[in-house]
């Protein structure tokens, strides 16, 4: 099960909204070995891409580095579908590099860059296996 | 030319469970080919053919290789390689 905060997935959903119709990608870091996702991260999508994304290289080693240095991991893991379900593509299982992480996945396609419904799941991908999880939000202010 | 290989979480299964590993060479692909003879099958997962493996990032001194010359990049002692999977998708 994913537990996140109201205000992390509210953030996650926001960039998603905002780079639509490119996918929009990031991680929420956390302490390791806490499974909790605290620290919001909107990283580059490089391939600027409504199908595809990629974490921008430099950034991704500036991010890397400074989660080593602060003793976190990437918790969670999401990107945007912006035309499809918020299930994994086949491309995203192939690539999928983090059997700890928690993929989250958001579609924008029927909300596009407004408000509106937005899909927010979250999977596990270990060895080319896709399982979904449940989502626990925990409401603001508790 | 001996240099520091920090080597991601994916791919220790090869390393012991090391984060990082020794590596010697003048050029990229030789620190890859000295890592892969202390630690055979690595060097599978990070070239395909001529080139790096599409979803794996190579930098040298915080440097993304493919702005440098790739395999050839030419290595300089104490230099630090760091491997990192991309995060991709579609």
């Amino acid at each position: 099960m994913l537990t996140i905060a109201e205000e992390v997935r509210d953030q996650i959903v926001a960039h998603a909204r905002r780079d639509h119709p490119d996918e929009a990608c990031g991680i929420v870091a956390g302490p390791a070995g806490t499974d909790r996702p605290e620290r919001f991260v909107a990283m580059t999508n490089a391939e600027r891409s409504p199908t595809f994304f990629r974490f921008d290289s430099t950034e991704q080693l500036a991010v890397w580095r400074e989660l080593d240095d602060r003793d976190e991991v990437p918790v969670v893991i999401y990107h945007s579908h912006t035309a499809t379900a918020a299930y994994p593509s086949r491309t995203d299982v192939g690539l999928a590099a983090e059997p700890d992480a928690h993929y989250v996945l958001v579609s924008t396609a029927e909300c596009g860059n407004d408000e509106g419904p937005t899909e927010f799941r979250s999977f596990r991908i270990v060895d080319g296996v896709v399982t979904e999880e449940e989502v626990e939000v925990i409401p603001h202010g508790s | 030319m001996a240099v520091e290989v920090r080597i991601p979480t994916i791919l220790r299964s090869y390393t012991g469970g090391a984060k990082a590993v020794d590596g010697r060479g003048d050029t990229l692909s030789e620190v890859i080919e000295s890592v892969e003879a202390g630690h055979p099958g690595i060097r599978e997962r990070l070239v395909e053919g001529a080139d790096l493996r599409r979803f794996i990032n190579v930098y040298v001194n915080d440097e993304d290789v493919r702005f440098l010359h790739g395999l050839a990049t030419p290595i300089s002692d104490g230099d630090v390689v760091v491997v990192l999977p991309a995060v991709a998708g579609g």
